[in-house]
């Protein structure tokens, strides 16, 4: 199996199990009450002021990217989901890949590792439009922005979602 | 759930004012002090209540997921992007024995000659190793794994760009 070859990502994550009771509580969403903060501690037994800390350290820490309203692309008409899957040199791709990650148009931006002969690809970025030819579009300004370091991409668009959960913490 | 409204908004639902600002510009930076959603108020020159209802039906209609944290995966436990290439004919069969995998929580087809897509998730490198080998054992299918090397992107929400 290929993954043997390159460990998955791991990172020692610092926190404990009220941080994980947090987590569990708050990945559908924050309680819509006027104080959410205070509902949550309420749930936790522990004061609002240390739900407020516990999050910020963990925004801080990198564990939470943003807080906010999370829209449904595909609710409002954004159809397109394409999964752009790029071959650029090794050498350039920590030059290249924070280019493409800040693109308004790009929801994810990863490097991941080639599968020789059959994967060339060690750059993906997720692009949202309306429809397919608004992700091409969309796809085609990305290959410009590489110009000669594309040395090859393809669009993987998305048929059917067979499975969407949250995210699970093995708990 | 998010994924029954995905499947049930069969066209883009119309919008009013408030709804557009409190899905496009409330994407980031959700307010920490005790009582977030009046901050919001304030700053929109509606009421706390306006705002809660507004983001109660916004959610009910399935045009907002949720108001709230959005968690970087990578950054508890162990987890992989992994890749199967299915034939047709057993497409069915292999991406539900796939989704009984609690570790796994998103799945996708994608129209290529690798045309499952799923992410794992578990606690350990050792657990999540063990969910690949035994979807690849019990498919005789080969399993792709494309962990996260490097996370390039800034995520500043997404402009809905309302035209």
């Amino acid at each position: 199996m290929n993954s043997a070859a390159t460990p998955t990502q791991q990172t020692n994550s610092p926190i404990d199990e009220i941080d994980r009771a947090l987590i569990q509580m708050t990945q559908h969403g924050l309680p819509l009450t006027p104080r959410p903060y205070h509902t949550l501690a309420e749930w936790l037994g522990i004061e609002s002021g240390e739900v407020v800390r516990r999050i910020e350290r963990m925004v801080a820490d990198g564990i939470i990217r943003r807080i906010g309203a999370v829209p449904n692309h595909y609710a409002l008409g954004y159809r397109g989901n394409g999964m752009s899957v790029w071959n650029v040199p090794a050498e350039k791709i920590g030059e290249l890949g924070p280019r493409i990650g800040a693109l308004d148009f790009v929801s994810h931006c990863y490097q991941r590792p080639r599968r020789l002969p059959d994967w060339p690809y060690n750059l993906f970025a997720m692009v949202h439009g309306r429809d397919r030819a608004e992700v091409a579009d969309k796809v085609a300004q990305i290959a410009r922005l590489l110009g000669a370091d594309d040395h090859g991409h393809e669009v993987l668009f998305s048929t059917r979602i067979l499975k969407k959960t949250g995210l699970r913490l093995g708990i | 759930m998010a994924d029954s409204a995905i499947m049930q908004t069969a066209s883009t639902m119309p919008l009013d004012p408030l709804e557009q600002s409190l899905l496009n510009d409330f994407q980031q930076g959700f307010p920490l002090s005790p009582t977030p959603f009046a901050e919001m108020a304030a700053r929109l020159g509606v009421s706390e209540e306006q705002v809660i209802t507004t983001l109660e039906r916004l959610q009910q209609r399935g045009a907002v997921s949720r108001v709230g944290p959005v968690f970087r995966t990578h950054s508890i436990g162990a987890s992989t992007l992994a890749a199967m290439c299915v034939p047709e004919t057993r497409l069915e069969e292999v991406a539900e024995l796939v989704n009984r995998f609690d570790a796994v929580n998103h799945n996708y087809e994608r129209e290529h000659r690798l045309n499952l897509w799923f992410v794992a998730t578990a606690p350990d490198e050792a657990h999540l190793q063990q969910v690949l080998a035994e979807i690849e054992e019990r498919t005789g299918i080969e399993v792709i794994a494309l962990p996260m090397v490097e996370d390039y992107h800034i995520d500043l929400g997404f402009d809905l760009q309302w035209t």
